[in-house]
C-alpha cells in the first residue's frame, strides 16, 4: 500500500525461546477500519504493544506516517498519533473521571492548552461517551462497562490518528457491545483510522472494512471479511482440523 | 603471593557457598514469586542471635540449633505471608505498601535485637571453629568450611523440594502461570505461603552459619541486602544452581577485594555488581 | 486545578512571620535545637514524599542522601570556610545528582530494583565515608560554629530560621509540583505507569525529575547539619533514625499531599523529642518501626486519610 499509514514489515518479536510474532507484515490505509483477530495466544496482543512501543520488535520495521518509530518510547508514539486501549482497563485510580483525560489532553497534545481549555475538551469527550454524568467520581468505582468507555474515552483524549482498540468490549452484554460498536463508529467518521481486536464475531464483521488473521505469530489471512471468514485455513487456525 | 591468591580464592569459594545459602531464600520468594521481603536479613539476624543464646546458654552446636528451630521459622514465614497477603497483595497495592512493610519489619527486627542483646559483637563457641585443615599452601578455616558444606547439603535439600514434591512444583508453577495453577484446584496463596514459610526456615539455617563464620551484631544484616540481591538478580532470578554460581562469583570478588584492599569495601563490591547487572539487563517494564 | 491556592500562600506568609517572632521571643535554646530537628524531618519528609507519595518510588536510603549534604558541607567548611547558602547549594547539588545517576542506572526496571538500590546505596557510602580521612574517617570530625551572627542572637537562631526557611521552601514546591500538570503526571505513573507511558507521559523523564529533586532536598536538608551537631561522625550522619523516619513520617502522615509528610514530622518528630528524654533511642526507634508497619497495614492513606473519610461520613 503507497500511502499507509501504518506499515508493518517483517515484525519478529522472540520471548526467550518462544516466537509471538513471525514475519508479520501489514499496511493501514489512513480511515480504514482493520479488524485483526486469532486464536488465543496468536500474538494480537503482542503486536499491539510492539506498534504502541511497550515492547521493542525484535526485528522488522514499523512506520507510522511515514516515521521509523523503532527508537521511540510509547509515550512519543502517543504523541505522533497512535493511541490504544487496554484489554483489562488500567484507569488512574486515585483520579477522578475527567482527571483521568486530562492526563492524555495535557501530556499527548502537541501544543500547550491552558487549564480551562483541557476541562473542555474532557467534558466534551465524556459527553459523546456517555460518561459525563460520572465526570467527577473516583474512577476506581465505576462498572466494567464505564470502564471500558473510559479507556476508549482515554484513548480519544489522546486524539489520535490511529487508534487500536484492544478487545474494548470483552465480556459485554449486547447491548453494551452496539454502544461500543457505536462508538467506534462515530470516531471513525471523524477520520480516525481503526484497528479493532476482538473475539466478537458479529462485532468484527460488522465494523472492518478489511480483516487480518494471526495464528501462532503468523499473518494467515489478510482480506474482506466474508473471503477471510471462508478462508479455510482460517477454520482450521479455530476450530482444528 | 601465589599462597595469598589461592586462599584468597579457596576463600571466596567458601565464603559464595555460605552467600548462596542466604540468598536462596530470596530467590523462592522474590526470583519465583516476585514478593521483595527485604527483611529477610533480619530473619537471619534472629537465626543467628538464637543460636548464640542457646549456644552460650546450652553449649548446642550452632547448626544443630539452626536446623532444630527450622519448623519455628517456617511458621514466622507463613504468618509474616498471611499478613502480606491480606494486608497488600489481596489490595493490589504490594508495590509501595508491601516494600513498605517489610522495610519496616526489617527496621523492626534490628531495633529489637538491639534491645535485648545491645551492640556488641556476639559469637559462638563450636569445637570446630578456629581449626584450619591444611592442603598444601591452602589453609581451609573450619569456620568457612563448615557452613560451605551445610550450604551445599541445604541447596540439595532445596532444590529437590522445588523439583520433586508437589509442592515445591507448585511453587514452579505459581512463577510461571497463576492461572494455569488455579484451574489445577490449587490456590496460589496457599502454595505461596508454604513457599515464604521455605524462604524464611532458610534463614534460621543461614543465621546459624553466619555466626560461625564470624561475630555478629544487629545491623550487619543491612550489609547482606545488597549482596542477596546481587546474587539472586546475577544468577537469573529463579534458578537455585544460577544462585549458587553468582554467590560463588561475588564471594571470590569479595574475598580478593578483602584480601588486597581491606575488609570494609566488601559492601561496596556486591553493590557495585548490582547496578551493573541491572544496567547491564534489557530495559523495560515488561522485561524480566 | 480548582482550588484557589491564595490560602496557602498566606499561611506560608504567616508561618514565616511567626518563626522569626519566636526567636525575638523564645531565649530557651533547647526550644531551638529541638525544633531545629523537626524542621528537618519537614524537609526530609516531604522530599521523601515526592518520588514516594506522589510518584510511588520508594527510597530507602534516605540517611544516604542525607549524609551527602551534611558531608559536603564539612568538605567546603574545611576547604573554603563556604558560608551556609553554598552548603546548601551544594548539598543539594551533589545529592541531586547522586539521585539522578541511582535513578538513571534503575528505573528502567521494576521500581522495587530502584528501593532495593537506595537501601544498598546508603551503605555502601557510610563505607565510603569511613574510609575517608579528610572528612575525619570513623573518628569523626568537630565543626565550630561561628561566635556572632547577625540579626540573631546567636548561631543556634540562625541555624532554627535556616532550617524553618527550608522547610518552608520544601512545602511550597510539593504544593506547587502538586498542583502542576508535573504532579499530575507523576499521580498518573503512580497508578499505572503503563498507562501513563500509553497516554503520553514522558514516564522516564518524570521518574528522573523526581528522584532528583527528591534526592536534592534531602541533600539540602543535611547541608546545616555539621554546625549543628558539631562533632559529626558516620554513625550520626548516616544514623538508623533518618532512615526509618523519612519513610514513617510521610507513609503515617499521608502521601498524597504536601500535608502529610508535614503532619507526620510535626506529630512523629515532636513526640520523639519529647521521648528522648525518658525512654532510650533503641526503644524510641522501636516505636516508630511499629506505627510504620501499623499504618501501612491498617491505615494506608495515613492520618490525612482517616480525617478525610471522617469529614465525609459526617457530610
Amino acid at each position: 500500500m503507497a500511502d499507509a499509514l501504518l506499515q508493518v514489515r517483517e515484525v519478529t518479536k522472540r520471548f526467550g525461546g518462544f516466537v509471538a510474532l513471525d514475519a508479520v507484515s501489514i499496511d493501514v490505509a489512513p480511515g480504514e477500519r482493520l479488524g485483526l483477530i486469532g486464536p488465543n495466544g496468536s500474538g494480537k496482543s503482542t503486536l499491539v504493544n510492539c506498534i504502541s512501543g511497550v515492547l521493542r520488535n525484535d526485528s522488522g520495521t514499523i512506520l507510522f506516517g511515514g516515521a521509523d518509530v523503532r527508537a521511540m518510547p510509547a509515550h512519543q508514539r502517543t504523541r505522533l498519533g497512535i493511541a490504544r486501549s487496554f484489554q483489562i482497563p488500567k484507569p488512574f485510580a486515585s483520579m477522578t473521571v475527567l482527571e483521568n483525560l486530562a492526563i492524555p489532553l495535557e501530556y499527548a497534545a502537541k501544543e500547550w492548552a491552558h487549564p480551562g481549555q483541557v476541562i473542555a475538551d474532557a467534558q466534551e469527550i465524556l459527553g459523546q461517551i456517555g460518561l459525563a454524568q460520572k465526570a467527577d467520581e473516583r474512577s476506581n468505582g465505576l462498572t466494567q462497562i464505564e470502564l471500558r468507555k473510559l479507556e476508549l474515552a482515554r484513548a480519544m483524549a489522546a486524539k489520535p490518528k490511529l487508534l487500536i482498540a484492544d478487545e474494548a468490549m470483552a465480556g459485554l452484554s449486547a447491548n453494551e457491545v452496539d454502544d461500543i460498536l457505536a462508538l467506534l463508529f462515530m470516531l471513525n467518521e471523524r477520520g480516525i483510522t481503526i484497528i479493532m481486536i476482538e473475539h466478537i464475531m458479529r462485532a468484527v464483521m460488522r465494523f472492518s472494512q478489511r480483516i487480518v488473521v494471526l495464528d501462532a505469530g503468523k499473518k494467515i489471512a489478510d482480506g474482506a471479511p466474508d473471503d477471510v471468514v471462508r478462508n479455510p485455513a482460517v477454520e482450521k487456525a479455530y476450530l482444528g482440523e | 603471593m601465589l599462597d595469598l591468591f589461592l586462599n584468597a580464592v579457596v576463600a571466596g569459594i567458601l565464603l559464595g557457598g555460605f552467600y548462596a545459602a542466604v540468598t536462596v531464600g530470596i530467590t523462592i520468594v522474590f526470583g519465583m514469586l516476585d514478593i521483595v521481603n527485604i527483611a529477610h536479613p533480619a530473619f537471619i539476624m534472629l537465626g543467628s542471635f538464637i543460636a548464640y543464646y542457646v549456644n552460650q546458654t546450652y553449649g548446642v552446636d550452632p547448626i544443630v540449633i539452626g536446623v532444630v528451630a527450622t519448623p519455628l521459622f517456617f511458621v514466622l514465614g507463613m504468618a509474616m505471608y498471611r499478613i502480606y497477603y491480606t494486608s497488600f497483595e489481596r489490595r493490589g497495592q504490594e508495590a509501595i505498601r508491601g516494600l513498605a512493610f517489610f522495610f519496616g519489619v526489617l527496621f523492626i527486627g534490628e531495633v529489637s535485637l538491639i534491645l535485648v542483646f545491645g551492640v556488641d559483637y556476639r559469637s559462638v563457641d563450636a569445637s570446630y571453629i578456629g581449626t584450619n585443615v591444611n592442603i598444601g599452601p591452602v589453609g581451609l578455616p573450619m569456620r568457612l568450611f563448615v557452613p560451605f558444606v551445610v550450604s551445599l547439603v541445604m541447596l540439595g535439600l532445596v532444590e529437590l523440594f522445588l523439583g520433586r514434591t508437589f509442592f515445591g512444583r507448585a511453587i514452579k508453577a505459581v512463577s510461571q502461570d497463576r492461572l494455569a495453577l488455579q484451574l489445577m484446584g490449587a490456590s496460589p496463596a496457599r502454595i505461596k505461603e508454604i513457599a515464604f514459610g521455605l524462604s524464611i526456615a532458610t534463614a534460621s539455617i543461614a543465621g546459624s552459619m553466619l555466626i560461625i563464620i564470624g561475630p555478629v551484631e544487629p545491623s550487619i544484616g543491612r550489609d547482606y541486602i545488597g549482596r542477596v540481591f546481587a546474587i539472586c538478580v546475577l544468577g537469573g532470578m529463579t534458578s537455585i544452581p544460577g544462585t549458587l554460581i553468582a554467590a560463588l562469583i561475588i564471594g571470590i570478588a569479595e574475598s580478593f577485594t578483602a584480601t588486597f584492599y581491606g575488609p570494609s569495601w566488601s559492601p561496596a563490591i556486591a553493590f557495585g555488581l548490582l547496578l551493573l547487572v541491572l544496567a547491564v539487563r534489557p530495559a523495560g517494564l515488561l522485561g524480566r | 486545578m480548582k482550588r484557589s491556592p491564595l490560602p496557602f500562600w498566606i499561611g506560608i506568609v504567616v508561618a514565616a512571620a511567626l518563626g522569626i517572632a519566636a526567636t525575638r521571643v523564645v531565649d530557651n535554646q533547647y526550644y531551638y535545637f529541638a525544633a531545629y530537628v523537626v524542621l528537618q524531618y519537614i524537609v526530609l519528609s516531604t522530599g521523601w514524599n515526592i518520588l514516594g507519595g506522589y510518584t510511588g518510588y520508594v527510597n530507602f536510603g534516605v540517611a544516604g542522601f542525607f549524609a551527602i549534604g551534611a558531608y559536603s558541607s564539612v568538605v567546603l567548611i574545611k576547604w573554603l570556610h563556604a558560608p551556609m547558602p553554598v552548603l546548601i547549594l551544594v548539598g543539594g547539588l551533589v545529592a541531586g545528582l547522586v539521585g539522578l545517576g541511582t535513578g538513571y542506572l534503575t528505573l528502567r526496571l521494576k521500581g522495587v530494583f530502584f528501593s532495593i538500590a537506595t537501601l544498598a546505596l546508603a551503605i555502601v557510602l557510610q563505607t565510603f565515608v569511613t574510609n575517608w580521612d579528610y572528612v575525619g574517617g570513623s573518628r569523626g570530625v568537630y565543626t565550630i560554629r561561628p561566635r556572632t551572627v547577625m540579626f540573631f542572637g546567636n548561631y543556634v537562631e540562625f541555624l532554627f530560621i535556616v532550617m524553618f526557611g527550608l522547610a518552608l521552601g520544601a512545602v511550597a514546591i510539593a504544593f506547587l509540583i502538586e498542583r502542576s500538570w508535573i504532579g499530575r503526571g507523576m499521580a498518573a505513573i503512580r497508578d499505572d505507569e503503563l498507562a501513563a507511558e500509553a497516554m503520553g507521559v514522558p514516564t522516564l523523564r518524570l521518574k528522573l525529575f523526581a528522584t532528583t529533586l527528591s534526592g536534592a532536598l534531602m541533600g539540602i536538608a543535611g547541608a546545616p547539619y555539621p554546625y549543628y551537631v558539631t562533632y559529626l561522625d558516620p554513625s550520626s550522619g548516616f544514623n538508623l533514625s533518618y532512615a526509618v523516619n523519612s519513610v514513617a513520617m510521610p507513609l503515617i502522615g499521608g502521601t498524597t499531599s504536601w500535608v502529610g509528610p508535614v503532619i507526620g514530622a510535626v506529630l512523629l518528630g515532636t513526640v520523639q523529642q519529647v521521648a528522648t528524654v525518658t525512654i532510650s533511642s533503641a526503644v524510641n526507634l522501636l516505636i516508630v518501626g511499629l506505627l510504620l508497619v501499623f499504618f501501612v497495614v491498617a491505615a494506608p492513606d495515613g492520618i490525612v486519610g482517616l480525617i478525610t473519610k471522617l469529614v465525609r461520613k459526617r457530610a
